[in-house]
């Protein structure tokens, strides 16, 4: 990703010094630029020019609009100072589904994931698993999917493992499509889709509904009337903060995800924005900066794919730990 | 700031993505894999296990085996000393049949050559008795005044005593 950006960005940085009285170089709006959602998908510029890709706006207000990000002002939308699309009139915020940046990256990566995973399914309904070993795609994910499901799922859930892990198997696979998807630096790649909030707390949501709609009788009873000394319930401290714990657990999901994945985004971004910072500083500190930088980008890059990684691990396995507690059985009846 | 407030288009987009993801993946994708995969080690399972009984069962033919081979050479020097013995015991049953029976025919033999010699010792007796009845006869039948015509008819008669005898 360093040097495609660096690449990438070389026109920019010769305009940046051709003309440095035009300012200098804006970290926080390019960082911002980078990490955030966009109603159009920019790709580069090339000689002062925008490359991007017009995504569609939809806009529920007084009826349903769609329409080009292009000609949002025409239709009377503006964006405002966060980037957010508005009623240029107005000000207010309409109901807004646009298929934003994140939304077509997540279309996407979504339907690469339906993708393989129904063609690795596929091999298997086509081939006799029992006189031919997996090959192709099947070779390639098959050992994925049984350390996940053997080893973190079926350890972790205990023995109803078999009801849950579609789910958490589709969450590992989701969150690592997008992860991986999001280093990649060119198109359709490096949307920074998991490192978006919403997306994160939607899979927290989707962990949350698996945790507490299929719990057993004695998660409920260990939230609402746990074996604690009576004083702590009669007061109802315990049950409250147990009830909190429901809503902090994926909470906590939420966030880890998202900022992981933000942070790694900001880091390499960091990396690459030190190169423009140094441009106007002459050519030997950019010069020598730049390699640095490169190098440094390199190795932040390796990072990233163990963290893409381990974060989707993370992710399953304390989903995993979260539905493994609501299927407890009492250790022992008699307290 | 933008980047912790969630945008709704995206939790909506997110929602129905993600809830369209999880329904193919977890209907057509995940289980059928999972399920082939789990047939696969099953059948691993099996095969290994059975491998192992077989290998048991090998394991116990064989010590049945070397105990049926052990049990035979047992048997067969149990018959082998068995036969030896055997042969010993009709050896010498055959030996003491063999003296007892040659015993028992000298002794018969010893029997009848005595009864023989009796028999014929007897016999001579009456012979020489009938002889010296027909002598006397014929020496009372001749003239006992010449003593040598008397001897020589003595003799002529044991003569003809001894020529008629001899016929017989």
């Amino acid at each position: 990703m360093t040097l495609l950006l660096a690449v990438a960005q070389l026109p920019a940085r010769a305009q940046e010094a051709a003309s440095p009285e035009e300012g200098d170089f804006d970290v926080s709006s390019f960082l911002l630029g980078h990490v955030a959602d966009a109603y159009e998908w920019h790709i580069t510029e090339i000689k002062g020019k925008e490359i991007s890709i017009p995504l569609p706006c939809i806009v529920i207000e007084d009826g349903l609009h769609v329409f080009s990000s292009r000609k949002m002002a025409e239709n009377g939308y503006t964006l405002n100072a966060d980037g957010k699309l508005v009623n240029a009139a107005t000000g207010a915020r309409p109901v807004d589904i646009s298929v934003t940046k994140n939304v077509l990256g997540l279309l996407f990566n979504a339907a690469l994931l339906v993708l393989l995973i129904l063609l690795c399914a596929r091999w298997y309904r086509r081939h006799d698993v029992l006189k031919e070993k997996p090959a192709g795609l099947a070779a390639l994910l098959e050992p994925v999917i049984v350390m996940i499901e053997q080893d973190l799922i079926k350890d972790v859930v205990g023995p109803e493992y078999r009801k849950y892990s579609p789910y958490l198997l589709t969450a590992f696979f989701f969150i690592l499509i997008n992860n991986l998807m999001g280093i990649f630096p060119v198109f359709p790649g490096g949307a920074n889709i998991t490192g978006n909030i919403a997306v994160t707390g939607v899979l927290a949501l989707f962990t949350f509904m698996m945790v507490n709609i299929f719990g057993n009788k004695h998660y409920w009873k260990d939230i609402l009337w746990p074996d604690v000394p009576i004083f702590l319930k009669a007061i109802p401290i315990m049950p409250l903060i147990e009830i909190l714990g429901m809503f902090t657990k994926p909470f906590s999901l939420m966030i880890r995800l998202f900022a992981n994945m933000l942070a790694g985004h900001i880091m390499l971004l960091s990396v690459i924005a030190i190169i423009f910072l140094t441009a106007s500083m002459g050519p030997v500190l950019n010069g020598s900066i730049t390699v640095i930088a490169a190098l440094f980008g390199v190795f932040l890059d390796c990072l990233e794919i163990l963290v893409a990684f381990l974060q989707a691990y993370v992710f399953t396995m304390l989903s995993a730990v979260f539905i493994g507690l609501a299927h407890q059985q009492p250790a022992n009846e008699t307290n | 700031m933008s980047l912790i407030t969630p945008s709704f288009g995206l939790l909506f987009w997110m929602v129905v993505i993600f809830g369209i993801v999880f329904f193919l993946l977890a209907k057509f994708g995940f289980p059928v894999i999972t399920k082939a995969v789990q047939t696969r080690s099953d059948h691993i399972a099996d095969s290994l296990q059975a491998a192992d009984e077989a290998r048991e069962q090998l394991a116990n033919l064989a010590q049945e085996q070397a105990k049926m081979i052990e049990e035979t050479r047992l048997e067969q020097s149990r018959i082998l000393k068995e036969a030896s013995e055997t042969r010993e015991r009709i050896l010498s049953q055959a030996k003491e049949d063999a003296s007892a029976e040659a015993e028992k025919m000298l002794e018969h033999a010893k029997l009848e050559i005595a009864a023989e010699r009796e028999s014929a010792i007897r016999d001579i007796r009456r012979q020489v008795a009938m002889i010296s009845v027909d002598v006397a006869e014929k020496i009372v039948r001749k003239d006992l005044d010449v003593s040598e015509g008397q001897l020589a008819l003595i003799d002529r008669m044991v003569d003809e005593a001894e020529q008629a005898q001899l016929p017989n």
